[in-house]
């Protein structure tokens, strides 16, 4: 049911909330069985590419659009399953020996909640250090679709808004 | 940067080997600038991102930006993306639709029209031309630089700043007929390809030369990708990367330094493999188009491949996952790739789906396969740059002196599946354009 309060607002944004930051940590942790189990099967993770482009064009197309253009990532479960499998093979050489990460996921709000289903905004800054001195940072905001399934909540639709137009990363083996 | 400085002594194809300095050396990557990017035939996007008069995209040439429009009577020009007047991009859009290109530093205009003004990149507007410039400047000198050579082919779309470089075909070789199987319909209609929106662009600490000579035909570097090939992501499904196709020769041109991984005219086709067997409906169609390319090209010379490279930088997938990708260099140690994905004009909307979330579980940074590819150029890159390290060459001596000349190629060889043949190719026509010898470029290859 829909919060009718705002004391039930409150207590369902600090569960979402509660949710995302539980996430970050499994992924930091590296615990990517333990995070598969929180996707909906029917999981769709899109993050689109920005591009620069006049005012009027901006508008319309300032991102690719996820099921038809090209994309940085535009998968679902099985696509994100071989992810982790392939962390788990020890020869996955781009994340081998394991990067460092740690994420910050700040300014949840709730945009719209629809019974079970809740969309939560969020922006992100995630830091990544790697073997030496290597060292990504990647900021944007997020766009998450969570479904109530009995007790627990998990993850249906994930759109990931970077700033970054040329991706000064040189690989997206991290989830965002 | 030492003028005429001799760069070739550091490839000795006799004994197989190059100079660490050609991958780091910053000297060298300055000569590559002028005699490489400023002569070859580069790559520059695809007719589809430009399909109206007055488009316009950005792209890259070398190091620098240039400005791909289509005027408005639809022929395409190159102009350099920086104002004659004070060096200000005057165009910092991705892409977009403009008859004027306006410097927002000073305001100098530009024409991407050569009916309207003469010379596409003409200057047709300077602010206080008659209070200032007292009616003085001569505006027709001052056009944005225009490469002087273009070529379509396809529905791609190329440039060189060479009026001296030889026609694109005959800069392609025989190599058309790999660049054709990608760039063709899977049915054997020539063209019929069209990109899918949006061009991945990004940023790796590696030098250029990693890309395309990978691409090139380097089956030995299949360790790389063991991990993904464990997990198996190809659209035949099972283990592996692809499908399984039987065999694959490396196939290069010498005189060119083009090359690929593929199978020669003379061998007969293969028939269809299912290879899209995760996608019943895609893996129908595939078999159809497969089948009426057969019956298209019967008593043809025809040919198939997996992946290639075009000297200096644009390498292409012609098979599963079908792509572009271009190497742009930025530094000694820093590459800025972009990559495209083909899909079949004519094709259903499922079957270029299948394409498309392929090429993205597959290639690009975001790329199960490639993420690792990149791991490996990056950090070859920097374990290069020590003087102690620059003490040894590179070793590419596999398979060498056991090339044949290619059977149902012109001025082409093959030397097996497993070997450098394909890279000693690309670095030898790199000694060529680093010998700063003008087009046409008769040099004498060094002995092997």
């Amino acid at each position: 049911m829909p919060p009718n309060n705002a004391l039930d607002r409150l207590l369902l944004r600090a569960e979402i909330e509660d949710w995302l930051l539980a996430e970050a940590d499994l992924l930091d942790a590296r615990r990517f069985r333990d995070w598969l189990a929180l996707l909906h099967p029917d999981v769709r993770v899109a993050m689109p590419i920005a591009r620069n482009l006049s005012p009027g064009l901006l508008e319309r197309e300032e991102r690719t659009q996820a099921g038809r253009d090209l994309m940085w990532v535009d998968e679902g479960y099985a696509t994100l399953e071989q992810r982790v499998r392939q962390l788990e093979t020890g020869v996955h050489w781009a994340e081998e020996p394991a990067s460092r990460i740690t994420r910050i996921v700040a300014g949840i709000r709730l945009l719209e909640v629809e019974g079970d289903r809740v969309l939560a905004g969020c922006r992100f800054v995630l830091h990544r250090n790697r073997l030496e001195d290597e060292t990504d940072v990647l900021i944007g905001r997020r766009r998450d679709t969570l479904l109530r399934e009995g007790e627990v909540w998990r993850l249906l639709r994930r759109e990931v808004l970077l700033d970054q137009s040329v991706l000064q990363a040189k690989n997206l083996t991290m989830f965002l | 940067m030492a003028e005429g400085m001799d760069f070739a002594g550091l490839v000795d194809l006799g004994a197989g080997t190059v100079e660490r300095a050609a991958f780091t050396d910053p000297a060298i990557f300055a000569a590559e600038q002028e005699r490489i990017f400023a002569r070859a035939w580069l790559f520059l996007g695809h007719e589809s991102q430009i399909p109206e008069p007055e488009d316009f995209f950005t792209s890259r040439m070398g190091t620098e930006s240039v400005i791909v429009a289509r005027d408005r009577d639809g022929q395409v020009h190159a102009l350099l993306n920086s104002c004659t007047h004070r060096g200000m991009k005057v165009c910092r859009h991705d892409y977009g639709k403009a008859k004027v290109f306006t410097c927002p530093y000073h305001g100098w205009s530009f024409s991407n029209d050569g009916r309207l003004a003469g010379v596409p990149g003409a200057l047709v507007g300077v602010p206080h031309f008659d209070k200032a410039y007292r009616a003085e400047l001569r505006r027709e000198d001052w056009g944005l630089s225009r490469a002087p050579r273009l070529a379509l082919y396809k529905g791609t779309i190329w440039a060189s700043w060479d009026q001296r470089a030889p026609d694109f075909l005959d800069y392609l070789g025989d190599m058309h007929r790999y660049l054709d199987y990608a760039l063709d319909a899977r049915d054997g209609s020539p063209g019929g390809s069209r990109t899918v929106a949006g061009v991945q662009k990004w940023r790796v600490n590696c030098n250029w030369k990693f890309a395309p000579e990978n691409f090139i035909g380097d089956m030995y570097h299949d360790i790389s990708h063991r991990s993904v090939d464990m997990v198996g992501i190809g659209p035949a499904g099972g283990r592996g990367r692809r499908a399984a196709f039987r065999p694959r020769l490396a196939i290069g041109f010498p005189g060119r330094g083009h090359g690929l991984l593929g199978e020669l005219p003379t061998t007969e086709t293969e028939p269809y493999n299912d290879a899209w067997a995760l996608y019943p409906e895609v893996n129908d169609w595939h078999r159809a188009a497969h089948e009426a390319r057969m019956a298209r090209l019967a008593g043809q010379p025809r040919v198939a491949m997996s992946v290639g490279t075009i000297f200096p930088n644009m390498s292409f997938h012609g098979r599963q996952p079908r792509t572009i990708a271009v190497a742009h260099p930025v530094s000694p140690t820093v590459t800025e790739i972009w990559r495209w994905c083909l899909e079949d004009a004519a094709a259903p909307e499922a079957v270029n789906e299948a394409a498309r979330s392929y090429f993205l579980r597959y290639s690009g940074p975001g790329g199960m396969t490639e993420s690792d590819d990149m791991e490996n150029w990056s950090y070859a890159t920097t374990a290069s740059q020590g003087p102690i390290a620059r003490r040894r060459p590179y070793n590419y001596q596999m398979g060498m002196g056991h090339a044949r000349p290619a059977p149902g190629l012109r001025e082409a060889v093959e030397c097996g599946e497993l070997t450098e043949e394909n890279a000693r190719i690309f670095h030898g026509r790199w000694a060529d354009f680093m010998r700063g010898t003008p087009w046409p470029m008769q040099v004498p290859h060094a002995a092997e």
